[in-house]
């Protein structure tokens, strides 16, 4: 699905909600996936302009989750390992927003190259 | 352009936020009710998020910055109904929301605003007596 702009934030939400209703992820873990979604469709929104995002579901197991695949082609991550830090940001934000949507995430990989764009990948397992 | 009503009670305003929250909405949302307080002189601000599913770092933000700018304009805020999946997700984030006020409901809300106003007012109130005296 595509995110070029603000509105389309909140669709997005919803059907990242709906893909966690279909695999029965509890309310808290919903909660945290959807919020780690904001997070990251922001930053490519702010910084990149927008992007495409893919929703999966994924199995491990008996156990189902969500894969979230964020990519765009915006001007990339410099320092990867600055950017995971609390509180940094090269915007005006509080810099949460990539810690934190590890934080409430089970797997986070983050892949960029200056100039050419970011792929954040998460996933968040339905008992995870 | 959608907008979150804002509700004059007395010498409050009351805030329910019944729509999914974005940045734009949540930044409207934060300039009308800091130019709301100026205009009624209100003495506090309720804000009800319990039909609020997502609160992701920008609108916890927001949140902090309204209860700051209110606090500056001589108004108490306090965020009511927060979901629990809410509260657990924005810890885990990092953004505990120090500095603002809440509570459970609007009921116990509104009482939690009323005795931070009467306390201010028995100040006043010395004041007002002494004069008369």
């Amino acid at each position: 699905m595509q995110v070029l702009k603000e509105m389309d934030v909140v669709l997005f939400r919803n059907r990242v909600k709906e893909f966690a209703v279909r695999i029965k992820m509890g309310l808290v873990n919903q909660t945290k996936l959807i919020t780690a979604a904001s997070e990251l469709v922001r930053n490519m929104l702010m910084y990149a302009n927008g992007g495409k995002v893919l929703i999966e579901i994924v199995t491990r197991g008996r156990d189902n989750g969500i894969r979230l695949t964020f990519r765009d082609e915006g001007p990339g991550i410099k320092d990867i390992n600055l950017a995971m830090k609390d509180g940094y940001s090269t915007g005006k934000s509080l810099g949460l927003g990539l810690p934190g949507a590890k934080r409430l995430v089970n797997e986070f990989n983050i892949q960029s190259e200056p100039g050419k764009g970011t792929t954040v990948m998460i996933i968040k397992w339905a008992n995870g | 352009m959608e907008k979150i009503p804002i509700l004059k009670m007395g010498p409050f305003l009351l805030v329910t936020i019944q729509v999914d929250l974005y940045d734009r909405l949540a930044l409207n949302l934060e300039s009308d009710l800091v130019q709301m307080v100026n205009k009624t002189s209100a003495k506090g601000v309720l804000i009800d998020i319990s039909a609020v599913n997502i609160v992701d770092s920008f609108m916890g933000r927001i949140i902090g910055n309204i209860a700051n700018m209110t606090r500056i304009m001589d108004a108490q805020t306090v965020v009511v109904g927060m979901q629990p999946a809410v509260a657990i997700t924005l810890v885990e984030l990092g953004l505990p929301l120090n500095g603002v006020r809440t509570a459970l409901n609007v009921e116990k809300g509104m009482a939690l605003l009323r005795t931070m106003i009467t306390s201010d007012d028995e100040d006043e109130n010395t004041d007002d007596d002494s004069n008369i005296v």
